[in-house]
């Protein structure tokens, strides 16, 4: 139903490709899409508004950096203002001496306090610490087993007052119980309540005035919609919170619920939850949360990182000569070899929305370009400009000279054929087709699935003919 | 009747902040005023606010420009029973009840994301059923997650109901077997199945889901009857996600809405209707096992317009 960022982007660099400037029409139309895409991530309504604004503040007047394009640039802008909303992240915890440090969850009902409070005494215990558990969900079933389970897998002590009704007095005495057993970091589960029940809200502002909490985490799981900035303030603003932990990241939830309890909370997302086994609790990174909202990949960085490696300029050319057909296999191996200083290949093609889904089981190693390196250097000069001539012998002579097999050879020489067709296709087009077109060559297999880049049709041989007519041509 | 009552004034209370919060600010965010471009885009913002989702709230956004334009309304005052009458539509009449067996046990499998209220929903079919005088036993299947097990004896005994279970960590597929056969043996009316809360995206834990549902429907035939999604309604917009791949592993016949006594809309039960054909069956309003009402979309759709 909800389709990614990515597509409505590739919308809009096709309408803005071509402008030079990013003015306040194209920037309303790019907008809306970021607004939709937002929604769609569940970020509240309200929250988006208000982004929405900044990013326009910001992208107006500015001028587009060479070779990129506008819409590239206005998605970097509202990228980087989406970290800026969610950073900067402090995600260290900091202990207090003398001990125990007292760490409080709270948050509404099946948002996963408990698992989430075992994945926190295991991070905690890499740091040296060790932690106690305090179960004070007193209110649903078999609540308390559960964490007492929980302390045993995490190898965590746990701490319970058997047949006692009220979190308050279990939390006071808990802080008792941490000095007599030498834990130095206590961590509280409460029982999940809605933020309008007062009693319960009461009862937790209760827990938190009888042992002070040194940090109150909010638990926040990351699939809610539009409520989340209701609750995470009400819990906000009758308990501090110092920071939120987002739950069932591992789900396909795009997490606006991050950026909206960021914004109303103003509280940082210190961790993230990302699969039900104690170890999965991550830092959180506002980075790649933003890349997750806007559904695009780690497009940013490879736009980054290809505006490090690719002079504007060469670029430039390049797309002149790409535009005309006359793409050389050294121009082909100049490309390869600059996609591989950025990095190893299938790390870049995965950054690319839409490619990285596509890629599965695709392999293009780097060892492929040494192979194609090696390939077009034992080729002549006249068969680097034009494969095309290339008969049967030689290729012979060129397999021998680069030591792979002719095959090789002739799956190079169809691979770069329809590289440069698709190429030259290519620069007659905005940015969503070659976005398409960037998905298709992760289907099409391009440098062959095996691994080597065999075709697995072999290349048509010319007949005698053909090269004659061919060779006539080119004297003309 | 009374029953009715009953029901449409727990929904209507479990919805009242809803209402309150859309239905005072929409009386008067439209009174008075004509229907043009702001207006429309204030309504679609509040249809997002409730998680209607974009979508869906694009589209009575449209139908609403369709019917002003064909001057079946005129005035903002008319916007609200106008979609009242709208949104009822993605509702027909039809059996929201239980598809109970004709004869011998009927099975109702829950299943649902993690936390998302599955035990405690079963809890309260568990005591609906009793109260309806049939005879009910529990299949403790999640057998994953610390002291679920434990949480769903609880439910049992307080509710008044068997039980059957296997160990901690045990293959959830041999314990609804076993669940199936004690049923039959004991001819129970109803077997509820307590599934591990899952999240849709983890494929081997769906393919578990399908496997437990195999077995249920080689042990009683025609089972089960009832696979019920349970959603929170706080969930957003990856509800749909959620409803298509549980639906495409186990064949979901309806929706259980949980926890819609707190401030979350429930809005995307209308996105999923729009999106897929899954009627809500039940909504929960609260903890205990008495707080779940049959879904009754008139009264739903009442509670957030009127
Ligand atoms: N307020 C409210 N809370 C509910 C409702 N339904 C369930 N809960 C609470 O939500 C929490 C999680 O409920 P469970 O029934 O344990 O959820 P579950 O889906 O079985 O959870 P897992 O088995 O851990 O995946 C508990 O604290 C319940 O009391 C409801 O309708 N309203
Ligand atoms: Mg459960």
């Amino acid at each position: 139903m909800f389709e990614s960022l990515t597509n409505k982007f590739n919308d809009v660099f096709h309408r803005m490709s071509g402008r030079g400037r990013i003015t306040e029409d194209n920037v309303k139309d790019a907008m809306r899409e970021v607004r939709q895409a937002l929604l769609e991530a569940d970020v509240h309504y309200k929250v988006v508004r208000e982004f929405a604004e900044s990013v326009v503040q910001k992208a107006k007047g500015q001028e587009v950096i060479k070779s990129l394009h506008p819409g590239q640039l206005m998605v970097k802008i509202v990228h980087d203002e989406l970290v800026n909303l969610m950073g900067p992240v402090d995600t260290r915890i900091y202990y207090v001496s003398p001990a125990p440090t007292v760490i409080m969850m709270a948050g509404l009902q099946g948002s996963g306090k408990t698992t989430t409070c075992g994945k926190l005494a295991r991070f905690i215990q890499r740091q040296g610490k060790k932690p106690l558990l305090v179960a004070c969900d007193l209110q649903r079933p078999a609540a308390v087993d559960q964490l007492s389970v929980v302390a045993g897998q995490a190898e965590a002590q746990f701490f319970t007052v058997e047949g006692e009704k009220n979190p308050v007095r279990v939390a006071r005495e808990s802080i008792k119980h941490a000095a007599s057993v030498g834990c130095d970091v206590v961590i509280i589960d409460t029982a999940g309540r809605l933020h309008v029940d007062e009693e319960m809200m009461q009862q937790a502002e209760e827990i938190a005035k009888a042992v002070n909490p040194h940090q109150i985490y909010l638990v926040c799981d990351a699939m809610t919609g539009q409520d989340a900035v209701n609750s995470a303030k009400a819990f906000n603003d009758r308990l501090e919170l110092d920071g939120v932990i987002l739950t069932k990241f591992d789900s396909d939830a795009r997490g606006g619920a991050a950026l909206s309890v960021k914004s109303v909370t103003g509280k940082p997302i210190k961790f993230i939850g990302v699969g039900e086994k104690l170890e999965n609790l991550e830092e959180f990174h506002a980075d790649r949360m933003a890349g997750r909202i806007l559904g695009m990949g780690d497009m940013v960085s490879l736009v980054e990182k290809a505006q490090e490696q690719f002079d504007a300029e060469s670029a430039a050319k390049m797309q002149e000569k790409m535009a005309k057909g006359k793409l050389s296999l050294e121009d082909f191996l100049g490309q390869m070899k600059q996609m591989k200083k950025m990095g190893p290949m299938k790390e870049i093609l995965k950054m690319l929305p839409g490619v990285g889904s596509q890629l599965g089981d695709m392999k293009i190693d780097d060892e492929e370009i040494d192979h194609m390196e090696a390939i077009i250097h034992s080729m002549t000069k006249a068969e680097r400009e034009d494969p095309s001539i290339i008969d049967n012998s030689r290729r012979r002579r060129i397999a021998r000279g680069s030591g792979m097999d002719p095959s090789d050879v002739s799956g190079l020489v169809k691979s770069f054929d329809s590289a440069s067709a698709m190429m030259k296709q290519m620069s007659g087009m905005g940015m969503r087709d070659r976005m398409n077109f960037a998905k298709q060559m992760g289907q099409m297999d391009l440098f062959g699935g095996g691994g080597k880049f065999k075709v697995k049709q072999r290349s048509h041989r010319l007949t005698k003919k053909e090269r004659l007519d061919k060779k006539k041509k080119k004297r003309k | 009747m009374a029953f009715f009552k009953k029901a449409i004034d727990r929904l209507t209370k479990g919805l009242a902040r809803t209402r309150e919060k859309f239905v005072s600010g929409l009386r008067s965010l439209l009174a008075g005023r004509q229907i043009d471009e702001d207006l429309l885009d204030e309504l679609e913002e509040r249809m997002i606010a409730a998680d209607m989702g974009v979508l869906t709230a694009a589209k009575l956004r449209a139908d609403l420009q369709t019917a002003y334009k064909e001057r079946r309304i005129a005035k903002g005052d008319e916007v609200i029973d106008f979609l009242k009458e709208e949104l009822k539509k993605y509702w027909p009449p039809e059996n929201r009840g239980i598809r109970f067996a004709e004869t011998g046990t009927t099975v109702i499998l829950v299943a649902g994301v993690n936390g998302s209220g599955k035990t405690t929903s079963i809890a309260k079919l568990a005591h609906l059923f009793r109260q309806q005088g049939k005879k009910v036993c529990l299949a403790a299947a999640d057998t994953f997650r610390a002291a679920a097990v434990e949480q769903l004896t609880i439910w049992a005994e307080r509710v008044g109901v068997e039980i059957v279970k296997g160990a901690s960590g045990s293959d959830p597929a041999s314990v609804v077997f076993d669940a199936c056969q004690a049923a039959r043996a004991r001819h129970s009316d109803v077997l509820l199945v307590d599934t591990a809360g899952r999240l849709h995206t983890q494929e081997h834990l769906m393919r578990e889901l399908s496997k437990i549902r195999n077995v249920v429907s080689k042990q009683i035939p025609n089972a089960p009857h009832e696979v019920l999604l349970v959603l929170d309604a706080t969930t957003g917009q990856n509800a749909i996600n959620q409803a298509k791949a549980f639906t495409a592993a186990v064949d979901v016949t309806g929706i259980f809405l949980a926890k819609l006594d707190g401030t979350a809309k429930g809005g995307i039960v209308v996105a999923l209707r729009n999106e897929l054909s899954l009627p809500v069956k039940f909504v929960g309003l609260g903890e205990q096992p008495a707080d779940v009402e049959p879904f009754n979309p008139e009264e739903f759709v009442e509670a957030l317009f009127s």
